[in-house]
């Protein structure tokens, strides 16, 4: 494996992730259309997985198991995102709204 | 050079990620997502990974920013004027600060190292033996996850008998 010396600390790498994790929450939790929810998950999984390949070069380069994790959640987060846009459309059709906080159905 | 680099993508995707939660309009949240996406693809670049950075531009920029599209062109929420924020959206900027602040301190008590270090490329064969050999189980049950998603997907999309 080769092997190349590195200019930036692994720190950058983590508060980049940090930041854009919790930007992610923001939307997650101020965004009241599912569609928008969702792509905030994406941000927030995003963020999860430079983590994992900033953590898994820096530190573990010869197992890089990180990088294989984020392989699987970017598979994951693929099949997620078809599961859920189906949901919303599903939704949508039966409801005639998209907003979460209008699907009250199950509220008290 | 390569710190500026880290600085173009940094700003990339913090951009996209703020105009995502918070522009008034769905579709440019798209278009910013794919932005931040994007630069995430760059960050891998940086960090020698170039496999997930194909990867990432191949699955988010392509698959998932189309299908984010479709949904948002079928469910019609670019139509008409609506709030796009609930009323909770102080409360959730408040829990969002006060996690980035959880999340500050304890990168400013761990001691990280001084010197970067070396950073190993991990090549694309390696890659695929390590993924065909010791994590083959999991990567049978991922195409497994990926077949039923496909299979719900297409159900619960489906205009059942009698619908409209």
């Amino acid at each position: 494996m080769e092997v190349v010396s590195q200019e930036i600390p692994l720190e950058h790498f983590v508060m980049l992730s940090m930041v854009l994790f919790s930007i992610g929450v923001y939307g997650v939790l101020a965004r009241r259309n599912a569609v928008l929810i969702l792509m905030s998950v994406e941000l927030m999984l995003n963020a999860v997985s430079i983590n994992l390949v900033a953590f898994a070069v820096y530190t573990a380069p010869s197992l890089f198991v990180g990088i294989i994790f984020a392989i699987f959640v970017i598979t994951i987060a693929a099949a997620e995102v078809g599961l859920a846009l189906a949901v919303v459309l599903r939704v949508f059709r039966n409801r005639g709204t998209s907003n979460v906080d209008e699907v009250n159905a199950l509220k008290w | 050079m390569t710190q500026v680099f880290f600085d173009i993508m940094a700003a990339t995707i913090i951009g996209g990620a703020l105009g995502v939660v918070l522009i008034r309009n769905v579709v440019h949240a798209a278009l910013f997502l794919i932005m931040s996406l994007m630069g995430v693809a760059g960050v891998y670049i940086l960090l020698s990974v170039e496999f997930l950075a194909l990867v990432q531009v191949l699955i988010y920029g392509g698959a998932v920013a189309v299908l984010i599209i479709f949904a948002l062109m079928l469910t019609r929420v670019g139509e008409l004027k609506q709030k796009l924020d609930g009323d909770q959206r102080p409360l959730a900027a408040v829990a969002a600060l006060t996690l980035l602040g959880a999340f500050a301190t304890v990168m400013y008590k761990t001691t990280w190292p001084r010197d970067p270090g070396q950073l190993t490329v991990v090549p694309f064969d390696t890659i695929g033996t390590a993924l065909f050999n010791r994590w083959a189980v999991p990567f049978e049950v991922a195409s497994g996850v990926l077949l039923v998603a496909l299979v719900g997907a297409v159900v619960l999309a489906m205009q059942e008998e009698g619908e409209r």
